[in-house]
This record gives structure tokens, C-alpha cells and sequence, in this order.
């Protein structure tokens, strides 16, 4: 909406204008880069808090009941009267576990892992890559983020409110949700990011459908470009209906309706006030409606990074680069169908059952197609193992084991033994953590000179991936067995179960000292994120020798990104192509040259 | 800072629109899947209960047809302010849009009338499932009133300015928050028969 004040600015070529001030350059900027900068930053303080929380967890499943070394003491002082049902004589008690389970997740997934995805790569690279100036909407995506950060904050905040955070998990289900403490925060701030999200997809839709430089037509966008268009395209359409449902919950919680609470609904052995007549079944479909198309928010992005990454450093076009497209789309309208497979144990109707089997089992085949056109990639290339090939190639098998745990989950028969078991948690976190997590360090690394001029360290990355690596799978594999065996998840403590006390006593001690050391091999990345911002090894404007527009502009862009109208001549990905003396042939350079 | 963004009043030679237009379809497509998903619920709620009373039986028929009628009438003058401006009549497009708010005014009277008689009564949301549904859906559409009667005043207040500078990107502003102001009408006219009358 800015621009057209035909009185200032405007025909000036955009770096040349005179500086704005420290507020408008670095606060409320509106620039997509800072933008993206900002909610990369957020996220990842978000991801450090989210981790936080899940290791504090991790003690208590280990050694129930033992007190918490370090932070016992501190949550027990009870600063605050939200942080008495946190613990207790240095000990996690079982509402302070609920509370840091489901802020574990609702963290991770709402404040972590899509902000970063979407938020920051999307809106610091997908301009830069489709050449345009900016966003279509520069205002609006300043808005968005300044709706996302209250959002987050009403979150965090609500650990300090009376009673604590919410307790009912990260997919809040009704009735326990409407009872619970601390929901209705979470309910807000759910609003708050909804609609930031929101905003933000518009916003990517339309840049990405009208602001493309001249020559870049659909089918020469990146695949990157191809993700966060299908990723907009969900937030957009499975966003609102959460929306509607937190209103509905709100409602049962502040103004005393019934839309999720059943008739004859007994609390603590009195009769609940709620006159009753809602269905707590609705709850779980609203929810599920948008939380399926939520994991594909959440990986899609990351299958975009690894398909730049993998090209870039294989030295190769992207095998079927047209098939991982059409499956991405697909996968995004098949999203939309599948979501009562998280929902087979509620007594559904072998009807229902089946539609829902047959459609997650239709599901897995774009996902199947995308991974092995990554994989097919790898082949006969001479490929260069620098820290983001190495996060992107680990993130080929890890999403695998992740999916491919899934398919057991898709069918009634195996789901109803491994639902809510510890099964459940290592598949999607072999999805999210190993897989999008991944995804997101190999961004990190491979776009870090673009946003600063700067290398980061070769070695350091070394040093953070490899212990990275080994840790993730003696956190998330012993789950696997765990939950085979019978445990189940969100169990204060595990030993009290017959299942429990032999898989807990072993397998959850591994996880748990896991965690620990990856969190101490994560030192190294902090380390070598701020020192290569100021003392990184200076590079060129191209230091990958890559071919996608982002690096035809100055590292950093300037306001406006690209020196001159940049032209796309040819496809995103010709690398090595015959009879040229360098293996690369960027989308930018004219034919002439 | 400005910088020129293509496409901000000019039609994208492909979509044969500019960006605000598409914007404003892509935010309507979220707000059919809210309120989809509210209508969805409704349903869900209503189907499965083992009794569940007929809106003409509680709500008030006639004040509501009179409300839809106003509603109605003020999509007309919203399109009738376009059509003012698109051939170069700013005064009288202006006018039709202060119109436009005084009728969506009077709809959030009549509607305030009928919640307070409701509230008299001591019926709120806990009443009933009913209540709940009718005092949600309808209280979100109000809430939808608002924003509207919002954008309309500032495009036909402060926001008018805008007209001498650029005139077309102006009548755009019109035309996109027209689209939203027969969206907020449309799910009224499926609120109506779906609370009031069956």
C-alpha cells in the first residue's frame, strides 16, 4: 500500500534514498528483510525456550520424582504464584509437567518452527528469489509480525498469571481444556498468531503471484518458491477454522456456553455448571482440520531449503523437478482430507475409518515422491559436503524414518495399539526435529552470507552437526521401542506403569542425557552465529556459486534488493551444464554472456 | 522510505487484477473457511441434539427481516459510491458511502435492540446451545459490522485524500472494501434463515 506518494522517494534508485531512522530501519521496518530477520531471531529464542521446557520435562521421566538439579530450587522459591503449580521442594509436579507439555508444543510448533519456516526464510528469501523489490503488501507484513510477537508474549506471560500456564496439551482438547488453568491466555494468544499468520499469507500469495521479475515464469520459480506458495496457501485456508474453534472454547470458558462441554458432565464429583449439550468430538475436528495441514506448514518449507541446498551443492538440476511440484500441490490439497486419522480411537465409524485410511495412505505418495526425487539428486553428483549439504542430506533419511513411522499410525488396526504411546512421539518428532529442524540449520547456513556478507564457520558447523546428528536419533529412536513396547506418552511418571518401569528405567535415561548433551553441542552453533555476524570469513555476493536470483543481489540487498531490474533468462537449477568452462549457469546471466 | 511496488492500482497482466483485489479475495476465501467452520459446527451441534428449539419460536422475525433489508440496501449504495467514482463523481461517491455507514449504523441498532431485550430477559450464551450459537455467530458478524463501518468512514473520511492524488487507485480502495462489506452482507443473509427462521 506504500509507494505512489508520486511527491517523495520513489524515482529515486531505492539505496540511494537518505537513511531512515534507527526505529524505522530496525524496529518497525517494513523492509522483508529485516522482517525476516526479526521473526528468525524470535523464532529461534522461541525454539531455545521450547527446548528449555522439554528438558526440565525429560528429568522428571527419568527420575521421577528426584529433584530437579539447578532449577529445582529456583521454581520451587515460588517468585511467582503461577510457578506454584510448576514444582515443589525442588520436584516438577504433575501440573507443572502438563503446563510444560503442552507450552512445550505449542512453542515448538506456533512459535518456533513455523515463524522461522515462514516467517523468517520465507520473507527474507522468497522475494530476493522471485526478484521482486519487496513484498506485494510491505505494511501489512511489518503488521504481521508485530501481531505475532504480542501473540508470543501472551504465551510466555502465562506461565506468570495465577494458575499457570495451559495444562490440556498443544491440541487443548475439550472438555479438559475448557476446566483446565491458564487456557484462556493460550486461547488469546492463539488469536493473535492465527491472525498473523493470516496476514502473512495473503501477503506471500499475491507477491508471489504478481511481483516476479520479468522472465520467471511459474515452472522456473525455485522449489523453495513452489513450498512456501503451497505452505501460504494452507496457513491461509487451515488457520481459520482454529480460529472459529478457539472463539467457540473462549466462549465455553468466559461467557459459560456449552459447545464442547456434554450433557451430564461430572467434575471432581460435582455436577459441572456448563449446561451441557456441545460435543467434545467437534473440538477434535475443528482442531484436526487445521493441525494436518499444520505439519505440512511445517515440513513443506523444509523440503523447499533441502531441495536449494541439495541442487546447489550436487552440482546437478534437481531430479523431476516438475514431479516434486505437482506432488507438493497435491500433497497441499490432500492435507485437507486426512486429518480424522488423528482420531480413530473416538469411536468413529469403520466408514469414516476407512475414507480417512484410504486418503492418509494417498497422502504419503506425494511426500514419498518429493523425498525420493531429493534422494535421486544425490546421485552421480559430485557432491560438496559443506555444513548446509550436511544438514540437508541428514535430513533425507531422518524425514524418511519419520514418514515412514507414520504408515502404521494411518491404519486403525496398528494405530489403535500405538496411539498415544511414546510411538506416536517418535514419529513426529523424527518429522519435526531431525527432519524440519534440520532443514532449518541447513538454511541457516547456506543463506547466512546472503543476510550478512559473512561465512559461518566450516568447522564449528562440523562440530554442531555431528553430535547434532547422534543425539537426535539416541533421543527419538529409543521412543520408537519405547512405545512399541506399550508406554504411554503425557505420563507424569512413567514407572507407575508395568510397561513403564522397564522401558522407563533404561530407555528414558538415554533420552534424557541425551537431550542434554545436544542442547551443550548447540554452544557451538550460538558461538559461530554471532561471532561470523562481525568476524565471519568475508565472501563474495555468490560465495555458493549458485544459480537462483537471491544471489544476483549485494550481500546484504540494499532497500529494494536488486541493483537494476533483474531478468530471468532459464530454468532454476542449470548447474554443470556442457560446454561452459565454470559448472554454473545462474538464472540471471543474459544468454550473450 | 517508499519504493514502487508493481501492481498496487494497475491490473497484473495475468490476473487482470491489482494486488489489493486479489489480497481482499484471498482474505475472503479465510473467511468462508471461519465462517464454514462455525456454519459446520452449527450443524454438527444441531443434528446431534436430541431436541433442539426453531429460531422463529425465540428470536424476533420481524425486527430481524427489517435488518436484513437494511444490510441489504447498504451493499446497494456501497456499489452505487463505486460506480459514483468510476465515472468521476467524487462528492456524490463519497456521499453514498457515508450512507453506507449510516445503514450499517442502524443495522448494529436494531441488533443492539434485540441483544438488550435478550439480556432483559436474562437469557445470555449459557443459556442454551442455542443461545450460544445464535449470541456467537451473530456476535462475531457484528464484530464483522464494525470493522466494516471502520473501513468505510476512513475510506469516506481521512482516507478520501487520497482521491485527488491518485483516483483509480482510490475507487480500487472502494471496489475491494465493497467485495468484504457483500461478504459481511452474505453471511448474513445465511445467518437469517439458519437462526431466525427454521
Amino acid at each position: 500500500m506504500s509507494g505512489d506518494h508520486h511527491s517523495h522517494g520513489h524515482s529515486h534508485a531505492s539505496h540511494a534514498q537518505h537513511a531512515p531512522g534507527f526505529w524505522r530501519s530496525y524496529v518497525f521496518s517494513v523492509d522483508h528483510k529485516v522482517i525476516g530477520v526479526q521473526y528468525a531471531v524470535t523464532a529461534l529464542v522461541f525454539l531455545f525456550i521450547g527446548y528449555s521446557l522439554i528438558m526440565i520435562m525429560r528429568w522428571q521421566l527419568a527420575y521421577p520424582g528426584k529433584e530437579i538439579p539447578l532449577l529445582g530450587e529456583l521454581l520451587s522459591k515460588q517468585l511467582y504464584s503461577g510457578f506454584q503449580n510448576l514444582a515443589s521442594g525442588g520436584v516438577l509436579l504433575p501440573e507443572g509437567y502438563n503446563a510444560l507439555g503442552a507450552m512445550h508444543g505449542t512453542i515448538m510448533v506456533f512459535l518456533g518452527i513455523v515463524p522461522l519456516a515462514v516467517g523468517g526464510f520465507g520473507n527474507y528469501v522468497m522475494p530476493l528469489q522471485i526478484g521482486a523489490p519487496d513484498m506485494a503488501f510491505p505494511r501489512l507484513n511489518m503488521l504481521s509480525y508485530w501481531v505475532f510477537l504480542p501473540g508470543g508474549l501472551i504465551m510466555l506471560a502465562s506461565f506468570f498469571l495465577p494458575g499457570g500456564a495451559a495444562q490440556s496439551g498443544w491440541t487443548s482438547y475439550a472438555p479438559l481444556a475448557v476446566i483446565n488453568f491458564g487456557q484462556t491466555a493460550w486461547l488469546v494468544g492463539m488469536i493473535f498468531l492465527i491472525t498473523s499468520s493470516l496476514l502473512g499469507s495473503i501477503n506471500f500469495i499475491v507477491t508471489i503471484a504478481h511481483l516476479r521479475a520479468r522472465g520467471l515464469s511459474m515452472y522456473r520459480l525455485p522449489f523453495f518458491v513452489w513450498a512456501q506458495l503451497v505452505t501460504a496457501f494452507l496457513l491461509l485456508l487451515a488457520f481459520p477454522p482454529l480460529e472459529a474453534a478457539g472463539i467457540l472454547q473462549l466462549m465455553d470458558r468466559v461467557a459459560g456456553t456449552s459447545f464442547f462441554m456434554p450433557s451430564g458432565l461430572v467434575i471432581s464429583g460435582k455436577a459441572a455448571e456448563w449446561t451441557g449439550g456441545g460435543s467434545p468430538l467437534l473440538w477434535q475436528h475443528l482442531f484436526w482440520f487445521l493441525a494436518h495441514p499444520e505439519v505440512y506448514v511445517l515440513i513443506l518449507p523444509a523440503m523447499g531449503i533441502v531441495a536449494e541446498v541439495i541442487a546447489n551443492n550436487t552440482r546437478k538440476p534437481l531430479w523431476g523437478y516438475r514431479s516434486m511440484v505437482y506432488a507438493a500441490v497435491f500433497l497441499g490439497f490432500m492435507s485437507f482430507i486426512v486429518w480424522a486419522h488423528h482420531m480413530f480411537m473416538t469411536g468413529m465409524s469403520t466408514k469414516m475409518s476407512t475414507f480417512f485410511q484410504a486418503t492418509t495412505m494417498i497422502i504419503s505418495i506425494p511426500s514419498v515422491i518429493i523425498l525420493t526425487a531429493l534422494v535421486i539428486s544425490l546421485w552421480g553428483g559430485s557432491i560438496r559436503f559443506n555444513t548446509p549439504m550436511l544438514f540437508a542430506t541428514a535430513f533425507l533419511p531422518m524425514f524418511a524414518i519419520g514418514g515412514l513411522t507414520g504408515l502404521p499410525l494411518g491404519l486403525t488396526t496398528s494405530d489403535i495399539h500405538l496411539h498415544d504411546t511414546y510411538y506416536v512421539i517418535g514419529h513426529f518428532h523424527y518429522v519435526v526435529a531431525p527432519g524440519t529442524i534440520f532443514a532449518m540449520f541447513a538454511g541457516i547456513y547456506y543463506w547466512f552470507p546472503k543476510v550478512t556478507g559473512r561465512k559461518m564457520s566450516e568447522t564449528l558447523g562440523k562440530i554442531h552437526f555431528w553430535p547434532t546428528f547422534i543425539c537426535m536419533n539416541l533421543i527419538f529412536f529409543p521412543m520408537l521401542i519405547q512405545g512399541m513396547g506399550g508406554l504411554s506418552r503425557r505420563t507424569y511418571d512413567p514407572q507407575v506403569y508395568e510397561a513403564g518401569q522397564a522401558l522407563a528405567a533404561t530407555l528414558h535415561k538415554v533420552i534424557t542425557h541425551s537431550a542434554y548433551l545436544m542442547a551443550a553441542f548447540q554452544v557451538p552453533f550460538i558461538i559461530n552465529f554471532f561471532r561470523s555476524i562481525w568476524a565471519g570469513e568475508k565472501v563474495s555476493q555468490n560465495p555458493w556459486h549458485a544459480t537462483t536470483l537471491e544471489w544476483a543481489a549485494p550481500s546484504p540487498p540494499p532497500h529494494g534488493n536488486f541493483v537494476g531490474e533483474p531478468v530471468v533468462y532459464r530454468d532454476p537449477y542449470v548447474y554443470s551444464p556442457v560446454g561452459r568452462s565454470d559448472d554454473y549457469l545462474p538464472q540471471f546471466v543474459g544468454p550473450e554472456v | 522510505m517508499e519504493m514502487s511496488i508493481p501492481y498496487q492500482y494497475k491490473a497484473h497482466p495475468v490476473t487482470g487484477i491489482p494486488n489489493g483485489k486479489f489480497a481482499m479475495w484471498l482474505f475472503l476465501a479465510s473467511e468462508v473457511m471461519l465462517f464454514g467452520a462455525l456454519f459446520s459446527s452449527y450443524v454438527m451441534l444441531r443434528y446431534n441434539a436430541p431436541e433442539w428449539p426453531h429460531g422463529y419460536t425465540l428470536l424476533n422475525v420481524p425486527l430481524a427481516t427489517v435488518n436484513t433489508m437494511v444490510l441489504i440496501t447498504s451493499s446497494v449504495s456501497m456499489v452505487m459510491a463505486w460506480a459514483q467514482l468510476k465515472m468521476g463523481n467524487f462528492a456524490r461517491g463519497r456521499m453514498y458511502l457515508w450512507v453506507t455507514v449510516l445503514l450499517a449504523c442502524g443495522f448494529l441498532v436494531v441488533k443492539y435492540f434485540e441483544y438488550s431485550h435478550k439480556f432483559h430477559l436474562g437469557i445470555y450464551p449459557s443459556k442454551s446451545t442455542f443461545y450460544a450459537v445464535y449470541f456467537t455467530m451473530t456476535g462475531l458478524h457484528g464484530l464483522h459490522v464494525v470493522g466494516g463501518i471502520i473501513a468505510i468512514a476512513y475510506l469516506a473520511g481521512p482516507g478520501a485524500s487520497l482521491w485527488h492524488r491518485n483516483p483509480d487507485f482510490y475507487a480500487n480502495r472502494v471496489e475491494n472494501t465493497g467485495l468484504y462489506w457483500h461478504f459481511v452482507d452474505l453471511v448474513w443473509i445465511f445467518l437469517f434463515p439458519s437462526l431466525y427462521l427454521i
